[in-house]
């Protein structure tokens, strides 16, 4: 049990190394002009001011040697300077930013959860009756619409039409809030990434839960005459909940990737809407640290996922490890 | 069985193409195959149904909402958003059929390779696998957007930027079904009467692989579209004037917020449409052939 967290724990920083090294080979290989894009497309520049560029940046050295500094400054967390933000620390920016999409992302899985786990249950409880027929018909609307798209309607919807929701940002910069973030301008964000999340969970609660109801030992509960919602919540509920946990995990990669547009529809100040503008402004070293670090995130959340399903199932514990 | 004649000729019609046709094709099935023929037909025929130019600008004609002569409204520009949704369509099915086909290629080739030669080659590969499965697909497709962008223009570096995040699980799919091919006996039967490596994957290999691959694409194609859009929608795809999908709704931001609903709503349900009814199609397919695979193949 332990000796496979450790051993997987040893792993992590193998596959990081193998994450870093294909980012800096594609960048390598790309044709991408890092000084042509910094300057821009239509500026002139002379001979003399692209090497003074490159030496500054390093862009002078060879590749091996390149790569071998860029991995040593990123092992003590020098994640490099951006371009966008006229050489602040990439690291810096990265840390300002993570607050506002920390919270975002854990609203939305706490939505998520409560969410998923009632409409589930409900549904695995009432199967094949007309709650069940919708909780079914949401999933598969939410798993088709694309995130960004169900963001933009309720921006509409509630926003523009109904005006109950502010339709950007963190806080009403008129009023006395201040720069945190209130919990109004919080809703309509956190909803919607909740939304793009729902169906994954609820279809998996409510499948496992059906799954589980034909089990021997919950037929076995049934023999003793239990009652219908303590043999739902008190014998089929704590297996299902298993999965659910490790769900969490292997969906990290969607989340993130679902915060990066709805950030940007609301936007919403955090690491997705600066995602988003080093994009649009080509400032590679602020993407490649993102990148990575989502990498890492989605690498983290494979691990949980693998663990929790250890320490949750006691029979994988005795047959694995 | 008294059948009059009217019965006759249609089990006539229905005998001779019995072979197209299952016997019990579900609802789910029916609509999405009904609505993607009306899809095909729109993307093929959009310079004839829809045929005033993408570009044409009206400013009398600005944010009218839908009507009669401009079913889906009209946008800040007063250009017809019909017209613009559908050859909107035609440019995001294109691009996204490409960069499957690429997904397709790059996947099956080191799918096959690394089932096939085994060993250090396998384990190298999947390892490379690996690393590539834990990249984020929208942050990693949004770096090789960027970084492909000036050489190969838009185009290109979208094909590459979600073909290069979306092959692993074809790799995957297509090595797992190797494996187990490899422990069949006309295998052995073809190695024993003298087949070499390349004719052995190329004769008794890939014939077989091929229904998996199809279906893999079919799957991944639903998610070829949404990546190509969100990439547009973030604004390293599609250049802005040219009309796809992504673009649409990233216009639309602005527009919805001085009232204009339908710039959002079309387009995305266009979208949605389009990757519901290949997504339900491709999974009634998985189902009806081999359930076996709906556990390998939940992207």
């Amino acid at each position: 049990m332990l000796g496979v967290i450790v051993r997987r724990l040893a792993l992590l920083p193998l596959i990081l190394l193998g994450v870093a090294t294909l980012t800096f080979v594609i960048v390598a290989i790309s044709p991408f002009d890092p000084i042509r894009a910094y300057v821009g497309a239509e500026t002139p520049i002379s001979a003399e001011g692209r090497e003074e560029i490159a030496r500054a940046w390093g862009l002078d050295q060879s590749e091996p040697e390149r790569m071998i500094r860029w991995a040593g400054r990123l092992l003590q967390g020098d994640l490099g300077h951006s371009t966008m933000l006229e050489g602040r620390p990439v690291s810096e920016a990265l840390l300002e930013r993570a607050g506002p999409t920390l919270v975002l992302i854990g609203t939305s899985l706490a939505l998520v959860l409560v969410g998923g786990l009632i409409a589930g249950v409900l549904a695995a409880a009432f199967r094949d009756s007309w709650f069940d027929w919708l909780v079914r018909s949401v999933s598969h609307f939410n798993i088709a619409a694309p995130s960004f798209w169900v963001a933009l309607m309720a921006l509409y919807i509630f926003s523009v039409q109904l005006n109950w929701l502010p339709a950007a940002g963190t806080t009403d910069l008129r009023g006395e809030g201040g720069t945190g973030i209130d919990l109004k301008h919080l809703i309509l964000p956190a909803v919607t990434l909740a939304i793009t999340q729902q169906a994954w969970f609820t279809m998996y609660i409510r499948n496992t839960l059906l799954e589980v109801m034909r089990e021997d030992y919950v037929q076995y509960a049934t023999a003793q005459g239990i009652g219908r919602t303590a043999l739902l919540l008190r014998h089929a509920l704590p297996n299902a909940l298993i999965p659910f946990v490790t769900l969490i995990g292997v969906n990290m990669g969607e989340i993130i990737g679902g915060s990066i547009l709805i950030e940007t529809v609301f936007a919403w100040p955090g690491l997705g809407t600066l995602t988003r503008d080093a994009a649009l402004s080509a400032d590679l070293p602020l993407l490649i640290a993102i990148t990575i670090i989502g990498a890492f995130f989605v690498i983290m959340g494979n691990l949980f996922a693998d663990v929790s399903y250890r320490v949750l199932d006691p029979r994988i514990r005795e047959t694995g490890a | 069985m008294t059948a009059p004649t009217t019965t006759a000729s249609t089990s006539g019609w229905r005998s001779r193409w019995r072979w197209a046709i299952p016997r019990r094709v579900p609802f789910a099935a029916g609509i999405s195959g009904s609505l993607l023929v009306i899809i095909l037909f729109i993307v093929a025929t959009a310079d004839i149904i829809r045929p005033i130019d993408t570009y044409t600008v009206d400013f009398a004609a600005a944010l009218q909402s839908p009507s009669l002569s401009s079913p889906m409204g009209t946008d800040e520009l007063g250009r017809d958003i019909m017209t613009r949704v559908f050859h909107g369509l035609r440019v995001s099915l294109f691009v996204s059929l490409m960069a499957s086909v690429v997904a397709l290629v790059l996947g099956g080739a080191i799918g096959l390779a690394a089932g096939a030669l085994g060993g250090k080659v396998d384990s190298v590969l999947m390892r490379f696998l690996d690393v590539f499965a834990s990249q984020n697909h929208l942050l990693f497709g949004i770096v090789l957007a960027v970084l492909f962008r000036p050489a190969l223009g838009p185009m290109g570096a979208i094909l590459l930027a979600v073909g290069l995040t979306h092959w692993t699980q074809m790799a995957r799919i297509v090595r797992g079904e190797l494996l187990s091919l490899r422990e069949r006996q006309f295998v052995g039967a073809a190695i024993n009467g003298g087949a070499g490596r390349w004719r052995l994957a190329w004769r008794h290999y890939l014939p077989h692989l091929l229904p998996a691959m199809g279906l893999g694409f079919v799957l991944l194609f639903p998610h070829a579209i949404f990546h190509e859009s969100a990439l547009s929608f973030l604004g390293v795809g599609l250049p802005p004037h040219q009309a796809s999908l992504g673009n649409l709704l990233a216009d639309s931001r602005s527009l919805i917020l001085v009232g204009a609903w339908w710039a959002a709503l079309f387009p995305g349900l266009m979208l949605l449409l389009t990757s519901l009814a290949i997504g339900t199609l491709g999974e009634y397919w998985r189902d009806r052939h081999n359930p076996r695979w709906r556990s390998e193949l939940e992207l």
